[in-house]
């Protein structure tokens, strides 16, 4: 390995899932409980976050770079989704007037 | 590090608990900036600086700038925060927010069921770049296609 290893305290592997888990529930409260749809995408940034942050923990476990690469994949995934679905919130309010998720869901297909 | 792993752990908590509580947008997204730049500290001190750079260049800087846009071409004014402030009640967050809790106690037992520690190797730059253009070059080639369907579709929506 070409990078020095640098010598740390020691943290519970426990502790960052435990993190990780905490941050995913409450992003996924915030998506039950918000009916404002830009509120309900940044829980659902939040969500994404708190895996990204439980494949760090895991790669800094095993002391390999597999779980980073998917850190980087759920990043390219995030920003994909923000897009289009911020394009459809524009969409959407330029149409109603209105970001309620309960006025929005009458759409019928 | 211990240190500042855990006090960049209860304030990336605290920041995400205000996320989902406020009711004006531009305070939330503050607020999950603050919880993303604290995240990004954690990754540092888990060994994986690339991936801290990553979510602050990423996350706070690209996905956060996004969600700003919008949220200025939207143009939501008071009438928004009052709507957000009557909706906020505890009869609409109490039932959610317990029914959330057992799952959250599922994955704490779950977690503690085997005690690990944390490997003390720093994963930079360098290595990850050789995965990525080594084994991961499928997955590469799959994201930059899942980013141009992003790119069309976000250009399909948002046009006239």
């Amino acid at each position: 390995m070409e990078m020095p290893t640098v010598t740390m305290q020691v943290i519970p592997m426990e502790h960052g899932l435990l993190l990780a888990a905490i941050l995913f529930i409450m992003g996924m409260v915030g998506v039950l409980t918000r009916r404002n749809l830009v509120f309900i995408l940044m829980s659902l940034e939040i969500m994404l976050n708190a895996t990204g942050l439980a494949f760090i923990v895991a790669s800094s476990h095993w002391g390999q770079v597999d779980g980073q690469i998917m850190f980087l994949m759920i990043l390219s995934l995030a920003a994909a989704e923000v897009a289009v679905a911020l394009g459809l919130v524009l969409q959407l309010f330029q149409k109603r007037k209105t970001l309620d998720i309960n006025v929005l869901g009458e759409m019928k297909g | 590090m211990s240190v500042l792993f855990y006090g960049s752990a209860i304030i990336a908590v605290l920041a995400t608990l205000l996320v989902i509580t406020r009711t004006n947008i531009v305070h939330a997204l503050l607020y999950f900036i603050v919880s993303l730049l604290a995240i990004a500290v954690i990754f540092y001190t888990l060994g994986a600086p690339f991936a801290a750079a990553l979510e602050i260049i990423v996350y706070a800087g690209a996905i956060m700038v996004m969600f700003l846009f919008v949220v200025m071409m939207l143009n939501l004014g008071q009438v928004t925060q009052d709507q957000e402030k009557a909706w906020l009640t505890p009869s609409v967050w109490i039932g959610p927010s317990i029914m959330a809790v057992p799952l959250l106690v599922a994955v704490i037992y779950a977690i503690n069921l085997n005690q690990e520690q944390m490997a003390h190797t720093v994963v930079g730059g360098k290595e990850i770049g050789v995965a990525l253009f080594g084994p991961y070059v499928l997955a590469v080639e799959l994201a930059s296609m899942l980013l141009l369907a992003g790119l069309v579709g976000a250009y399909h929506l948002a046009r006239k």
